[in-house]
């Protein structure tokens, strides 16, 4: 090491940042493993990541939000929106084109299109109006579930059954013995994680939520990177509800709410930093299986009330947060 | 300083000397502020103005000598005991709380109750009393940020007065005050005089030290060089005393610019709104081209309109014989002209990350398309290591961690990536050891050399003369003069930018009126 300007040294054993929300998934397993046998068994695994697909897929766009320096509390009532949206398209359209393939791509295109243009709505007051990014989304959240609401006439938006029979299997069937959501959720986990450790984009987030100054010196454009993440988030909320619809074939005011504040929880569990700069997509993944393995083992289990689940979400939050001081601290 | 010896002064420094860990920046100061006396405390950037105001206000403790309050020795031990003592100081940048109410703001801190209630009726009394003492005719009710900068300097002193100020210290009042507002401030002071309070101020205006004080002290690198009264020395003897050094061989020689090089730049009319108006600069393929003035003349904003990094008009902007547009840094960037922030840390340089990453930043597109390559971007860093000799103990190592001037050199690398054909550097060598200074000046003078054409902003006067070819002197936004190769002296540029001709015994031209 005589020359150690230009030497990489061994690598350092991982902080208790990176390893802290690993072990503690880890520990949710054994727990779980020990206090239910069926814990372990394929039905309950399958369950456990279906059900954390939508939030865990909305979680992935919230992570490249999240580091880009901003935060975006509309999604939760963006996907029920989008959910109502494609339910009207799809039963308006059915009289012309009957069930088939062709009606579920329309479908899927609404959601993505619907998605996105939100997306973009809310980067644009944020960016080129220079509105805080709280602001607009607490904005928007109330306009889409007001929205949604408004076109269930107060109640309950269905698919037609002929629609929903067919349109199932996208939710219930799989690859390989492994469900949809699983394979999309894994795609956009994968997806998203090269882009934002590998890519020129996951680059320009991270160095605009770290010192929005340094990079504008540095020639990143800042207000279409922020743009961007928020049209990446609006794609991926159009993603979840492609993959939700057909879970329960309808949408009403109360569909999609709170996840908004689970997806930020397990963004912010997996060690990515809330006032940006730095973001991983795999500690997401495992906030999100945190959050979801800890609801499912109190289901499980007659251990602890499963009324008391949102109090241990809350607890491990704030645990992820305080072990992220310690990190800033420790260097 | 004989015929000053005829009071005891309120606060007084006496042999004070000041160090920031091994480096001493104040030298046996000795200063005395009397009641009813405007002193007035001059010098250049750097030469050790603020740091006698804050030992003098108590922020500071001086390293030894001794501080005099009517003659005692004192200490403060915070500012709030310089304060309890009667010292206010006003800071350049108000110390106000924008959204608050004028009297809320001069209570602030210290309001005034009624049992557990605020006592509104009595502060408010108070309020208007302070301000019509200073004749500032605002609502006491009025948020301080829909005040002009004349009034929140009056409501700044009303606060002053509030607490029984008998030592009031200003730091460059005048340099955010229009020509009116800063009459109105003159007029106030003078009333506060008259009243036997002692004012200690510091101002880049001449011609404003000679109209209001008394006495003018003036520092140069640390040493008090002057004292006396005002009126026993004339602006240009002030302009003589503050300058003053040599320019050692620090610098690389100057082999001059061919007389038939190409203007590889020529901007007219660049105007970026509230800083700069109207600056014309031509620049020459190989030349270095110095842009000297003071802080606040709006050169850094004027170059960074050119570069596209803040929104700029320009009249005419002609770059390698083409008519060209920016519009933004990254249309800078691809025309072959990049800008070097004065501030690495908060505008250059990610401190958390690593060098690696940093270097890269603003030209990763050479680093793969979509995805990064990281293996020539680590090469890249061994190549910039070795170039511009950074020391850093390991890569790794977070670049917040780095020596300012490694950091100044890995900024300088991550700039060179982008290979501008014109650099324009701000600042180049701010709060960096003397060696690494002369290596980037050596950088900057080879890149000439090579046919790159340059421009540096600097605020340290033999640095501005050691390197400039020509200098350009701003003032208040405008260009006040040019200096071509043999007009080049520190007592020009001085005087340039103090608003004088270059030369002594002639009047200012026309457009600093």
């Amino acid at each position: 090491m005589t020359d150690i300007p230009l030497t990489t040294p061994a690598r350092k054993m991982p902080s208790m940042a990176v390893l802290g929300p690993l072990l503690a998934l880890i520990v949710l397993v054994v727990i779980g493993a020990l206090m239910n046998p069926n814990f372990l068994s394929g039905a309950n695994i399958t369950n456990v990541l279906a059900r954390s697909a939508f939030i865990g897929i909305i979680a992935v766009g919230m992570t490249f939000v999240i580091t880009a320096g901003g935060l975006d509390l509309s999604v939760g009532s963006m996907a029920a929106f989008i959910a109502g949206l494609m339910i009207l398209v799809m039963n308006a359209a059915l009289p012309t084109m009957g069930v088939g393939v062709p009606i579920i791509l329309l479908g899927m295109a609404v959601a993505l299109v619907a998605g996105i243009l939100a997306g973009l709505l809310n980067g644009f007051l944020i960016t080129t109006l220079g509105i805080e990014a709280f602001i607009v989304t607490l904005g928007s959240m109330g306009i889409y579930r007001s929205l949604v609401t408004w076109l269930a006439d107060g109640g309950t938006l269905s698919l037609d059954f002929s629609l929903r029979t067919f349109y199932r299997p996208v939710y219930f069937d799989g690859f390989l013995g492994i469900s949809w959501p699983i394979i999309v959720f894994a795609l956009v986990v994968i997806i998203g994680e090269i882009v934002m450790s590998r890519s020129v984009f996951g680059r320009h987030c991270a160095a605009t939520g770290s010192n929005e100054h340094v990079a504008h010196y540095s020639n990143v454009n800042v207000n279409r990177t922020r743009l961007l993440t928020y049209a990446a988030l609006g794609m991926l909320v159009g993603v979840a509800t492609i993959m939700y619809v057909p879970r329960l074939g309808s949408a009403s005011s109360s569909t999609g709410v709170l996840w908004e504040l689970e997806a930020i929880a397990a963004v912010i569990i997996g060690g990515t930093v809330l006032k940006g700069g730095f973001g991983r997509v795999w500690g997401t993944v495992i906030g999100v299986l945190i959050l979801s393995l800890i609801d499912n083992i109190l289901n499980l289990t007659d251990f602890v009330s499963p009324y008391l689940n949102g109090a241990i979400q809350g607890v491990i939050i704030i645990l992820a947060v305080i072990l992220q001081r310690e990190r800033k601290a420790g260097q | 300083m004989g015929d000053a010896l005829m009071s005891v002064p309120v606060l007084a420094l006496q042999a004070v000397s000041k160090s920031f860990g091994p480096i001493e920046v104040l030298h046996g100061i000795d200063l005395a502020l009397r009641a009813g006396e405007v002193h007035a405390l001059i010098g250049e950037n750097g030469a050790g103005k603020s740091t006698t105001m804050k030992i003098l206000a108590g922020y500071q403790p001086a390293t030894q000598g001794r501080l005099l309050l009517d003659g005692a020795e004192v200490t403060f031990e915070n500012l709030h005991a310089g304060e309890k003592a009667g010292i206010v100081m006003i800071h350049q940048e108000f110390n106000l709380a924008e959204q608050l109410t004028v009297e809320q703001n001069i209570f602030l801190g210290r309001e005034l109750t009624r049992g557990p209630f605020l006592n509104t009726s009595e502060m408010r009394k108070l309020t208007r009393s302070y301000l019509a003492r200073v004749r500032c005719t605002v609502d006491p009710d009025a948020p301080v940020s829909t005040l002009s900068n004349s009034d929140k300097q009056l409501v700044e002193i009303a606060k002053a007065l509030s607490r029984e100020a008998r030592v009031l210290i200003m730091d460059e009042p005048t340099a955010v005050l229009t020509a009116n507002e800063t009459d109105v401030l003159f007029e106030q002071v003078r009333i506060l005089q008259q009243e036997g309070t002692a004012i200690l101020f510091t101002s880049h205006k001449l011609d404003e030290v000679a109209e209001i004080s008394d006495q003018v002290t003036i520092l140069r690198d640390g040493h008090v060089v002057h004292a006396g009264a005002t009126g026993q020395i004339n602006e240009d003897g002030m302009a003589t005393a503050m300058v003053g050094r040599d320019v050692s061989d620090l610098y690389p020689a100057k082999p001059g610019v061919a007389e038939d090089a190409e203007t590889v730049l020529s901007v007219k009319g660049l105007t970026v709104s509230g800083h700069a108006q109207d600056i014309d600069i031509d620049l020459k393929r190989g030349e270095i081209l110095g842009i000297g003035g003071l802080i606040g003349a709006g050169r850094t904003e004027a170059m960074e309109g050119l570069a596209g990094l803040r929104p700029a008009q320009t009249g005419e902007l002609t770059l390698f014989g083409k008519s060209e547009q920016i519009n933004a840094p990254a249309d800078a960037q691809a025309l072959g002209l990049n800008y070097l922030t004065e501030d690495r840390k908060l505008r250059g340089l990610l401190l958390n990350w690593q060098m690696r990453e940093n270097l890269t930043l603003q030209t990763l597109y050479k680093f793969g398309g979509l995805m990064i390559d990281r293996r020539a971007e680590s090469a890249a860093l061994d190549t910039a290591i070795r170039e511009f000799d950074v020391r850093a103990g390991s890569r790794d190592i977070k670049v917040g961690n780095l020596s300012g001037g490694n950091q100044q050199k890995l900024l300088l690398a991550k700039v060179m990536l982008a290979e501008p054909r014109i650099l324009i550097v701000d600042e180049p060598t701010r709060g960096i050891d003397i060696g690494t200074k002369q290596q980037i000046y050596v950088f900057l003078r080879k890149l000439a050399a090579e046919g790159f054409s340059i421009i540096v902003i600097s605020s340290e006067m033999p640095e501005l003369i050691g390197l400039s070819d020509r200098i350009v002197v701003m003032r208040s936004g405008r260009i006040a003069g040019t200096l071509g190769e043999d007009d080049i002296t520190e007592d020009a540029i001085v005087r340039l930018s103090m608003g004088l001709s270059a030369t002594a015994g002639t009047t200012p031209p026309k457009q600093m009126a």
